[in-house]
C-alpha cells in the first residue's frame, strides 16, 4: 500500500469511526475512548524515537505538558480556537524536541535518556513558578459554551478531534517506516557506527526524528485543558504519560506502526477499567509490572508473538 | 560580619553540606554508570527505598536511623546482586542494553515508588533523632546537625570508597572491567562477577544515602523522581567513573542549588540540576575530572 492510499483509508476509517461512535449513548463512552485515544498518539510518537531509532525518551509528560500547557497560554491570552491551540502545541512541543536532540544526541544514547527525564522535572519547576498559566494553583480553562457541528457536548468534539490526530500520528509514523528517513533510522538503530561509515547522516536523522516524536507527544497534549476544563502542573507532568508511553510500545512491539497502536488499545482499555473497578494506584502497578514483565520475557511484545505464530504457519 | 556577609557565608556552609549529601547519593550511580556502564536509574529508587526502612526503623523502635542503614546495608548488597543477574541474564548477555535494560530500570524506578505509595501512602513521613532540632553556632553561621551528622558520615563513606577501590584488588578488578572486560577474562577474573559485586556495592550505598535524606528532610515516594537527574548531573558534571570527581560534582550542585534558593527563592532550586546537567554535556561532556 502506498503511503497516499493509506493515508487516504486511515482518515476514511477514523471519521468512519468517529461517525459510528457517535450513536452510543453513554457519555462515559467519550471520555474513556479519549484518554485511550491520547495513549494511541504518545505510544506512536515515543516509538519513532524509540522504536524505529532507538534512543529512550523518559520525557513525554514534558512533551504532552508543553503541548498542554501553551494552549493554557493560548486561551488565556486571546481565547484561540481550537485548530490553533493545536497547530501551536505541535509546534512548540516539536521545537523543544529539536533543542533538546540539538544539545544531546551527538553525545551517546543514554545522555538524551537522561536529558529527558531531568527536562520533565524543570519544566514542572518552571510551570509551577509560572502565574500567568495559574502555577502549582492551575488554570481554568472552560469549554466555550457553542457546540459546532451540533454535536451534543463538547467532549464529543474533543473526541472527534482524538480520532483524527491519532490517525494522523499514524500516517506519520507508517511514512517514516517505509521511507528513506525510516531506513536509515533503523540503521542507526542496529548500529549506529556501521551507519555513520556508510554515509548516512546519523545526527540529522536524529533530530528530525526527535523533533517529529516530540511534536506528536504535544499534540496529545493541546486539547487536554479542554478535555478536563482545568490543568495544574502534576497533571499535566503526570509520570504516568512517561511510563505509559514506553510501556504500550514494548508491549505491543516497536518494529512497526502497528505495535503501538495494539500496545496503547490494549493498556489503555484495561487501565480505564482497573481505574474504576480498582484504584489508579494499582492501575500504575499494572503498568509498571507489565512493563518490566514484557521487556525481560518477551522482548518483541506482542507483534513479535504474531511474527513467530505467522512463520510456524508457513512451516 | 554585617547581615548580607553572614546571608553568603551561610549560603556556603549549607552548600557544602548539602554537597556532601548529594555526593553520598550519587556515588553509586559514579560506580554502576560511570564504571560498569550499567545505566541505573532506578537508583534514587532505592535510595527512597533505604529512607523508608530506616523511618520504620527509627518509627517502630526508635532506632538511629543511620546506624540502622548502615548495619543494614548487606540487604541491599544482596538486593543489588540480584538486580544485577537479571539485568546481565535479560539484556547484557543478549546486547540489549541500550533500549530495553533502560526500560526495565524504569520499570523498577516505578513499580518501587508505587509499592511505597501502596504501603506507606502518599503523605510526609519524618524521622525523629536527638540531633536533628540542634544546630551548632559559629558567629552568625549555622551549622544544622541534621545536615552535619550525615555530611561527615557521607564523607568517610565516599572517601572509604575511594580508598576500597584504588587500593584493593577487588577495585583494581572493577577499574579494569570499566576500560576492558577481555582483558580481565584473559587475565583469569570473571568480568560478571566483578561487576555483580560493584553493582550490589552501589545499590548498597544508596541505602546509606536513603536514611541521610530522612534525616534531614520529610519523604514522599514521588521525590525519588526528583533526584534522577540530580544523581545524573553530579555524575556527568564531576566526570564518569571518578570518585574523587563525583565529590566535586557534588560540592559544585550543592553550592549552585544552595545560591540559588537563598536569592531567587527555594522553589526554583530543582531546575539547578537539569541547567548544570544541559551545561555540561553541552560544552565539556566528558566532566571536570573526566579523562
Amino acid at each position: 500500500m502506498t503511503n497516499r492510499v493509506f493515508a487516504a483509508v486511515a482518515f476514511a476509517v477514523a471519521i468512519a469511526f468517529a461517525a459510528v461512535t457517535q450513536l452510543i449513548s453513554n457519555e462515559y463512552y467519550f471520555t474513556a475512548a479519549y484518554t485511550v485515544l491520547q495513549f494511541v498518539i504518545l505510544a506512536t510518537a515515543w516509538n519513532i524515537l524509540g522504536g524505529y531509532t532507538g534512543y529512550v525518551n523518559f520525557g513525554s509528560a514534558a512533551f504532552f505538558a508543553i503541548g498542554a500547557y501553551s494552549s493554557v497560554v493560548l486561551y488565556n491570552a486571546f481565547k484561540a480556537p481550537l485548530p490553533v491551540m493545536i497547530v501551536a502545541g505541535t509546534l512548540i512541543a516539536g521545537l523543544a524536541g529539536l533543542g533538546l536532540g540539538y544539545l544531546t544526541l551527538r553525545l551517546r544514547g543514554v545522555f538524551f535518556a537522561i536529558a529527558s527525564l531531568a527536562l520533565a522535572v524543570v519544566l514542572y519547576t518552571f510551570v509551577v513558578n509560572w502565574d500567568y498559566v495559574g502555577g502549582a494553583r492551575g488554570a481554568y480553562v472552560l469549554q466555550p459554551s457553542e457546540v459546532p457541528f451540533g454535536l451534543p457536548r463538547y467532549v464529543h468534539l474533543l473526541y472527534i478531534a482524538m480520532v483524527l490526530m491519532s490517525a494522523l500520528a499514524l500516517i506519520v509514523a507508517r511514512t517514516i517506516e517505509t521511507s528513506t528517513l525510516g531506513r536509515g533510522l533503523a540503521a542507526i538503530r542496529d548500529d549506529e557506527l556501521a551507519a555513520e561509515c556508510s554515509g548516512v547522516p546519523t545526527l540529522r536523522l536524529k533530530i528530525v526524528s526527535a523533533s517529529v516524536s516530540c511534536a506528536l507527544m504535544g499534540m496529545a497534549g493541546t486539547t487536554f485543558p479542554y478535555f478536563l476544563s482545568y490543568v495544574e502542573p502534576s497533571s499535566a507532568f503526570n509520570l504516568s504519560y512517561a511510563v505509559n508511553s514506553i510501556a504500550m510500545p514494548l508491549i505491543g512491539g516497536m518494529m512497526s506502526w502497528v505495535g503501538p497502536l495494539i500496545g496503547a488499545v490494549l493498556l489503555g482499555s484495561v487501565q480505564q477499567l482497573v481505574q474504576v473497578t480498582i484504584s489508579s494506584a494499582w492501575n500504575l502497578l499494572i503498568v509498571g509490572v507489565l512493563l518490566v514483565a514484557f521487556v525481560t520475557l518477551a522482548p518483541n511484545g506482542i507483534m513479535g508473538w504474531i511474527d513467530l505464530w505467522r512463520r510456524r504457519g508457513r512451516g | 560580619m554585617d547581615s548580607t556577609t553572614a546571608l553568603f557565608a551561610n549560603a556556603i556552609v549549607a552548600g557544602l553540606l548539602l554537597g556532601g549529601f548529594y555526593a553520598a547519593m550519587s556515588v553509586g550511580v559514579s560506580i554502576s554508570f560511570g564504571m560498569l556502564d550499567v545505566v541505573n536509574i532506578a537508583h534514587p529508587a532505592f535510595i527512597l527505598l533505604g529512607s523508608y526502612i530506616a523511618y520504620t526503623m527509627n518509627d517502630r523502635l526508635g532506632l538511629d536511623p543511620i546506624a540502622v542503614s548502615v548495619v543494614l546495608s548487606p540487604l541491599f548488597f544482596v538486593l543489588g546482586a540480584g538486580l544485577y543477574r537479571v539485568y546481565y541474564l535479560c539484556f547484557e548477555q543478549r546486547g540489549q542494553e541500550s533500549l530495553r535494560g533502560l526500560a526495565f530500570f524504569f520499570g523498577i524506578l516505578f513499580i518501587t515508588e508505587v509499592m511505597l505509595v501502596l504501603v506507606f501512602g502518599v503523605d510526609y513521613r519524618m524521622s525523629k533523632t536527638a540531633y536533628a532540632d540542634t544546630t551548632w553556632r559559629l558567629d552568625a553561621l549555622d551549622f544544622p546537625m541534621r545536615l552535619v551528622v550525615p555530611f561527615l558520615v557521607s564523607m568517610l563513606m565516599v572517601v572509604g570508597l575511594q580508598l576500597f577501590l584504588s587500593h584493593t584488588f577487588f577495585g583494581r578488578a572493577v577499574l579494569a572491567v570499566a576500560q576492558d572486560p577481555l582483558a580481565l577474562r584473559l587475565m583469569g577474573v570473571n568480568p560478571i562477577r566483578v561487576k555483580e559485586r560493584a553493582f550490589a556495592l552501589s545499590i548498597a550505598t544508596a541505602g546509606v544515602a536513603g536514611a541521610f535524606l530522612i534525616v534531614i528532610q520529610p519523604v514522599q515516594p514521588a521525590i525519588g523522581r526528583e533526584y534522577i537527574g540530580l544523581v545524573f548531573a553530579v555524575c556527568v558534571l564531576g566526570g564518569m567513573g571518578s570518585i574523587w570527581g563525583t565529590l566535586l560534582g557534588a560540592f559544585v550542585l550543592g553550592l549552585a542549588e544552595s545560591f540559588t534558593s537563598t536569592f531567587f527563592g527555594p522553589s526554583w532550586a530543582p531546575a539547578v540540576s537539569f541547567g548544570l546537567l544541559l551545561a555540561t554535556l553541552a560544552f565539556r561532556p566528558a566532566g571536570l575530572l573526566g579523562r
